[in-house]
């Protein structure tokens, strides 16, 4: 009986998630979930011979009140840094799971191969998110420096702890002995961290996904190592959940998954590009953007990482309407990478109230932009770089771009002439139909519109 | 069938609905898509529960304690702030609404 109660909260976390494939559902299926989650702590908690209530209560108390605050106060710009710890937390959470288990477990020598396994698994998966989480966390945040961090001898350590994790987990499963299991703990908190800290920031996407599957794994096995169904069915829930959204943003980038993880993109700097530098750019204040968005039938407005930078998606939307009550058609485009992590500047516009019918993704905005009059780059470099499309040299070539400069006019605004995170000229920049606005995007915004106002 | 065989078949059947379900998803939701399968992610808890209600020794405690309030944190925080992303995806008639 009970079983079947646990396979009703399956259920509703499957029915959940398939309404979240639509913004008209999508609430609904978020609270299907979380009302299986509430039935299955319920249902354990009443069927379980529980002895330590005071342990449990408190544990649930700390949680919710510091889950309930991170959830309420973050701000939507910090939303990747959020999912980021809460990966992480859940990772942890698994592997302490498995940990108990081992304490509790006075004769680990008698273990059956397959608990001493998943035991293994559970720690191995649930510390490498903790710590990589905590990692990708500080990225973000800017506590450590989003470019790739690498030093000497960085190779041949990652592989020595490889080897040396592998090693110790054999031990632990054949040996049985409790403190080969907490020496595969502490390597594996070190491969997490030692595994992110060479990632570029503007590879976040990618890493918060993967962690994201990571922490589904890591549940998975823990339900392994209790033998709950429950566990095993949401761990491989979000397992693949997370693994799809990895391999959308590998193919947004043009990469392998290997490539992102190992190569440390974004090292070459700003420093050794020349050439293109010298070319001529046009120009344009404010008053110059006001008139040509002003006078345009369809602008289309391509948001990138420096809008959530400048918290400038509210003078977006207010531009929007500015030029809507003049009867110009107003869309977006978003790049799957646009953001910090999948659909993070979609988050961001609807924070602002952008209706989500306006939200154009990749495939839906490309056919557009040769009837549009005038895009609007606002903080986006590498997605809308030509030479993704045109130049085999480029590193970023054959990567999927917005094809922007098939508009009739490009607008881009931006600090200054400063590349990507690629490290790579625009060209879009230098030709004859992109007016380059100089500015911080949410003042040359509010400056756009103060002008539109005038006319 | 051998537990782990049950598990495994649970396991590799559950990741084929996940693919089916989830690759249904537009991009637009895929923020609020992550962080509510973050939080069921945190089915953990379940585990947690367990292990935290066996009354073992202290050291056991303590890390039962801590995984029950690190997957709460995981599910409480996961599907709140989920249900506050979300409440901000509107239609343009959910606007017009709203204005009325």
């Amino acid at each position: 009986m009970t079983s079947i109660l646990y396979l009703g909260a399956a259920v509703c976390f499957i029915l959940g998630l398939k309404r979240l494939g639509s913004p008209g559902t999508a609430r609904s299926g978020n609270r299907l979930a979380a009302f299986g989650m509430l039935a299955a702590i319920v249902l354990t908690l009443v069927t379980e011979n529980v002895v330590n209530w005071g342990t449990i209560v408190a544990g649930l108390a700390v949680g919710s009140v510091i889950g309930a605050w991170a959830a309420v106060r973050v701000q939507m710009t910090a939303m990747p840094q959020m999912v980021a710890i809460f990966n992480g937390l859940g990772g942890i959470a698994s592997a302490l799971v498995a940990a108990t288990e081992i304490v509790v477990d006075t004769d680990l020598s008698h273990l059956p191969a397959e608990t001493a396994i998943s035991i293994i698994f559970s720690i191995l998966i649930g510390s490498i998110t903790f710590t990589g989480s905590f990692v990708a966390f500080a990225k973000l945040q800017g506590i450590l420096p989003g470019r790739p961090l690498k030093f000497p001898g960085q190779q041949a350590i990652n592989v020595l702890v490889g080897i040396g994790v592998v090693a110790v987990s054999i031990w632990a499963a054949l040996a049985g002995v409790a403190n080969a299991y907490w020496v595969v703990a502490g390597l594996s908190l070190l491969i997490g961290v030692l595994g992110v800290v060479p990632i570029g920031g503007a590879d976040m996407p990618v890493v918060i996904s993967l962690l994201n599957s990571f922490s589904g794994l890591a549940a998975a096995a823990a339900g392994f190592v209790i033998q709950s169904n429950p566990l095993i069915i949401g761990g491989a829930l979000v397992g693949a959940a997370g693994l799809i959204l990895t391999f959308q943003m590998t193919e947004a980038m043009n990469r392998s998954l290997a490539n992102v993880l190992f190569s440390g993109f974004g090292t070459e700097g700003g420093g050794s590009v020349a050439g293109m530098s010298d070319l001529p750019v046009k120009r344009a204040t404010p008053d110059d953007a006001a008139i040509t968005l002003g006078y345009a039938d369809s602008v289309m407005i391509v948001p990138g990482y420096g809008l959530a930078v400048a918290q400038a998606q509210h003078a977006v939307r207010k531009l929007a309407d500015a030029l809507e009550s003049r009867g110009t058609r107003v869309q977006y485009a978003i790049h799957p990478v646009a953001g910090r992590m999948p659909g993070h500047m979609n988050v961001l516009l609807a924070e602002a109230d952008v209706p989500y019918e306006q939200l154009l993704d990749l495939e839906q905005a490309d056919p557009q932009f040769a009837q549009t009059d005038v895009v609007l780059v606002l903080g986006a470099n590498d997605v809308v770089n030509p030479s993704a499309r045109d130049d085999p040299g480029s590193p970023i070539y054959g990567m999927p771009i917005l094809n922007v400069d098939r508009a009739g006019t490009v607008i881009v605004v931006k600090r200054s002439l400063s590349p990507g995170f690629a490290g790579i000229d625009n060209p879009l920049f230098y030709e004859d139909k992109t007016l380059m606005l100089f500015a911080d995007a949410r003042d040359g915004l509010e400056k756009t519109i103060a002008a539109l106002k005038d006319l | 069938m051998s537990p782990l065989v049950v598990g495994i078949t649970v396991f590799v059947l559950a990741a084929f609905v996940g693919f089916e379900v989830i690759s249904k998803v537009p991009p637009t939701l895929h923020t609020p898509l992550m962080s509510g399968a973050n939080a069921i992610s945190g089915i953990t808890i379940i585990g947690a529960l367990v292990a935290a209600g066996l009354g073992a020794s202290f050291v056991a405690q303590v890390l039962g304690f801590l995984a029950v309030a690190t997957a709460t944190v995981n599910v409480v925080g996961g599907f709140l702030v989920t249900d506050r992303m979300l409440e901000m995806f509107r239609s343009r008639s959910d606007r017009e609404k709203q204005k009325k």
